[in-house]
């Protein structure tokens, strides 16, 4: 699979690579798009000092670690959203009479290398917050595996959200609910949202241990919800468990379409 | 090389039960040159993609080259070729070398072979000329015949194809033609195709499948298939005076069932 | 007796844009309940501002919220996220030459389209999430209703006159794409679907609001409100759908020059 993955994904690149202007714009653009959302904090910051307890360099530290998990994962496997695309286009009965794994050609499909436009914002955006916030290195550890969980976890939800669209083929947006509306989720501190909210974010749809739990470790800050602080570090035991659940559902998905031929 | 007993397969469609293809049984032979006719609609292309493991059957059993499509998907991918005349399996925005040179990747084929092979269908598909030439740029009859060459690449045993012919003009048709009379004559690889243009069926098959509301209608050569309606010389007379009458009652079939010479008297 | 058979033809073409578009119901409700999702977690996000800030722009906690859902439902009618219209696909295969050719002017061809699917995606996209937020957060009532609808169709013909100008500049632009993205940022940022435009800081709010995009969210939500005077927010708004259809028709006039006459 990684290999199919690696082989596709490297054949896209090449395509790109034929329009050097065009992909130089929509990188460039891609960057702004990331800048957006740092426009939006640096508004909220210049009429408030804190938001739900967490001063501006706090917050960008757990959007630049969600967002950086979450533009990896879209740049990476993003594409997995756009299966009801190939499903309506009969572009998946050609990947089904492949010798490969359906998901890594997929999720290869247009590969789309621009798109590290917003990795490249994203990072930034970090790396600027933790120049500002001095966190020690015995909890500093800590932040490169939040990102890779992080990228589990996102791409774990693409590939749930595009086993969703198995069934709904014709509303395929209701996937976004769950993909950027977790992106746009974690993007600020879960203590603005509801307490069940951040409830069922740790115990259902594990998307609060993407920067949330973990953030509240690095950070060394109490947990409003009272749990003790090691569970942040449970954050690549979440990301696992979600990729199981999301790989099961994925290949209900497959077997649905092969069985009900829709 | 394809055993198909009583295949059925049954589609829900707001509520409602269609049969798109009941108790379909043919067998073909390993070398066997096979067409499949029948009118829009007839359940063709479901038979296709049960075929090739695309789509599971709701009744029956098939297998090709042995294997069981439905269970065996990724097994039997590496031992069939499958070109969709309707779509295609190259990459749009690669080069067609690129994409060809993608498959030998994906279908693991060594190199040394890949190159005496993609030599080989270059000249018989006379690919040299548009090799390096971005997918998307090719006309239908260059994309048909890169498709044609994808999926011959590993070397299949058996060749499916979903109406290969469909918008190609007399020359490529022509071209496309005698290819897979001379893949099938001197590769011995069986060959199944689906097709609306009769062309195909006199220039190319022996035998004749004639799919009609999902079930067989007719097995059999092409003489069979002409003398199934006295009067009619041309095949092509002989299809439309047979897709006629089916459509005027869709419930009771009007062609014999069997193979054979029996005029539809139902 | 099929509806509508006695229509002229620009309110037909309306009643066909709706009718194209209502087909795809299912996926227009899909767009309803991610634009409500989006509405809930940005609703926190604004209510978080608001503890800290209260009275922050004029706005009151409650106010903010509503400004939030009705935001939102303005996505779906004035097509915030893309472009909406078919007319990069036709100038991309040609097909354009065909529209510029008919005894009817393209830009009122496709406005007339473009206020039947807004009509539909009204109906099915601003709805919902508007109930959704009166239901879960509470929301205030509209202080002018038949300004606020006036303010919404308003900001429906700024949304198209901006949309057209970008989907018509691809005769021009190869990466038409680029275009897309650009729109959606400009779009996005400066229309008030992000934050209220009116908490934007310094002369950069005040730039802000008097750009086109102000005209498409912000200005109908205010005007919902009462945080602005219906008569200005108006008057604002139809200054700029009269200045983008203006410039809209003196680039189909170079369109057409460039595609009829010089053959693409």
């Amino acid at each position: 699979m990684i290999r199919t993955y690696a082989l596709l994904v490297w054949a896209w690149t090449r395509a790109a690579a034929q329009y050097r202007v065009s992909f130089a714009l929509m990188a460039a653009g891609a960057f702004v798009i990331g800048g957006l959302d740092i426009a939006v904090i640096w508004v909220i910051f210049a009429n408030t000092d804190s938001l739900a307890g967490f001063g501006p360099a706090e917050v960008m530290f757990l959007y630049g670690t969600s967002e950086l998990a979450f533009a990896t994962s879209d740049m990476l496997f993003g594409n997995v959203d756009r299966i009801s695309q190939h499903i309506k286009a009969g572009t998946l009965d050609v990947m089904l009479v492949r010798p490969v794994a359906t998901w890594a050609q997929v999720a290869a499909d247009r590969f789309g290398p621009h798109r590290i436009g917003r990795v490249v914002m994203a990072a930034a955006v970090l790396g600027v917050a933790l120049a500002r916030l001095d966190i020690p290195l015995g909890r500093a550890w800590m932040v490169p595996v939040m990102v890779v969980s992080g990228i589990v976890i996102f791409t774990s939800m693409f590939t749930l959200g595009g086993a969703l669209q198995f069934l709904l083929t014709d509303a395929p947006e209701v996937a976004n609910a769950f993909t950027y509306g977790g992106a746009m989720l974690n993007q600020y501190p879960l203590s603005v949202y509801d307490p069940r909210i951040v409830q069922g974010l740790t115990y259902v749809l594990p998307l609060a241990f993407v920067n949330w739990r973990p953030g509240l470790y690095v950070l060394d800050r109490p947990d409003p919800l009272g749990l003790p602080s090691w569970t942040g570090l449970l954050s690549p035991a979440a990301a696992l468990a979600l990729a199981a659940v999301a790989a099961l559902a994925w290949r209900a998905g497959i077997r649905r379409y092969r069985s009900t031929g829709s | 090389m394809i055993d198909a007993a009583e295949l059925g397969r049954v589609f829900r469609v707001r509520r409602q039960v269609v049969h798109a293809v009941r108790d379909l049984s043919f067998h073909v032979a390993p070398g066997e040159f096979v067409a499949c006719l029948g009118p829009n609609g007839a359940g063709k292309s479901t038979t296709i993609k049960m075929l090739t493991g695309i789509l599971a059957p709701t009744s029956g059993r098939i297998r090709v080259d042995g294997l069981d499509p439905a269970r065996r998907r990724t097994a039997l991918a590496r031992r069939i070729g499958v070109v969709f005349g309707q779509r295609t399996t190259l990459w749009w925005d690669l080069p067609l070398r690129d994409s060809l040179e993608l498959n030998r990747l994906l279908y693991k084929v060594d190199r040394k072979v890949f190159r005496d092979r993609l030599d080989e269908l270059c000249v018989l598909l006379d690919l040299g000329a548009f090799l390096t030439t971005p997918v998307r740029q090719l006309s239908l009859g260059q994309r048909m015949r890169g498709d044609i060459a994808a999926a011959l690449l590993h070397d299949p045993a058996v060749l499916v194809l979903d109406e290969p012919t469909i918008g190609l003009d007399v020359v490529s048709k022509a071209e496309v033609r005698d290819f897979l009379r001379r893949r099938n004559a001197e590769h011995g690889t069986t060959v199944l195709l689906t097709t609306h243009d009769l062309g195909d069926v006199e220039r190319l098959c022996r035998r004749v499948l004639l799919i009609d509301h999902g079930s067989l209608a007719f097995d059999g050569t092409l003489d069979d298939l002409r003398a199934l309606v006295p009067g009619r010389t041309s095949i092509e007379e002989v299809v439309t005076d047979l897709y006629l009458s089916s459509r005027g009652s869709p419930r009771t079939p009007p062609l014999p069932p069997v193979p054979g010479g029996t005029s539809g008297t139902a | 007796m099929t509806s509508g058979a006695a229509l002229p033809l620009y309110p037909r073409l309306a009643w066909y844009g709706f009718r194209r578009h209502a087909a795809y119901w299912p996926a227009a409700l899909a767009g309803a309940f991610t634009n409500t999702v989006f509405g809930v977690l940005r609703a926190y996000v604004l209510i978080a501002l608001w503890q800290a800030r209260p009275g922050l722009g004029g706005y009151s906690v409650a106010d903010a919220v509503t400004f939030c859902f009705l935001t939102q439902a303005c996505i779906g009618p004035m097509q915030l996220f893309g472009i909406g219209l078919d007319l990069p696909q036709r100038i991309r295969s040609g097909d354009v030459a065909l529209d510029l050719v008919r005894p009817a002017p393209l830009q009122l061809w496709c406005l007339s389209e473009d206020l039947g699917r807004a009509a539909f995606l009204f109906l099915a996209r601003s709805v919902p999430p508007a109930l959704a937020g009166a239901a879960l957060f509470g929301i205030v009532a509209p202080r002018a209703p038949a300004a606020f609808l006036a303010s919404v169709t308003l900001g429906v013909v700024v949304s198209f006159g901006w949309r057209y100008l970008v989907a018509l500049a691809s005769c021009w632009v190869m990466d038409d794409r680029g275009l897309a993205t650009l729109s959606l940022v400009l779009t996005t940022f400066f229309s008030g679907l992000m934050l209220p435009l009116t908490i934007f800081p310094g002369w950069f709010g005040s730039l802000t609001r008097a750009l086109p995009w102000a005209a498409m969210a912000q200005a109908p939500s205010d005007v919902y409100l009462g945080t602005a005077e219906p008569v200005r927010a108006l008057a604002f708004q139809a200054l700029w759908a009269t200045v983008l259809l203006a410039l809209g028709a003196l680039l189909t006039r170079a369109a057409r020059r460039k595609v009829v006459i010089q053959g693409g």
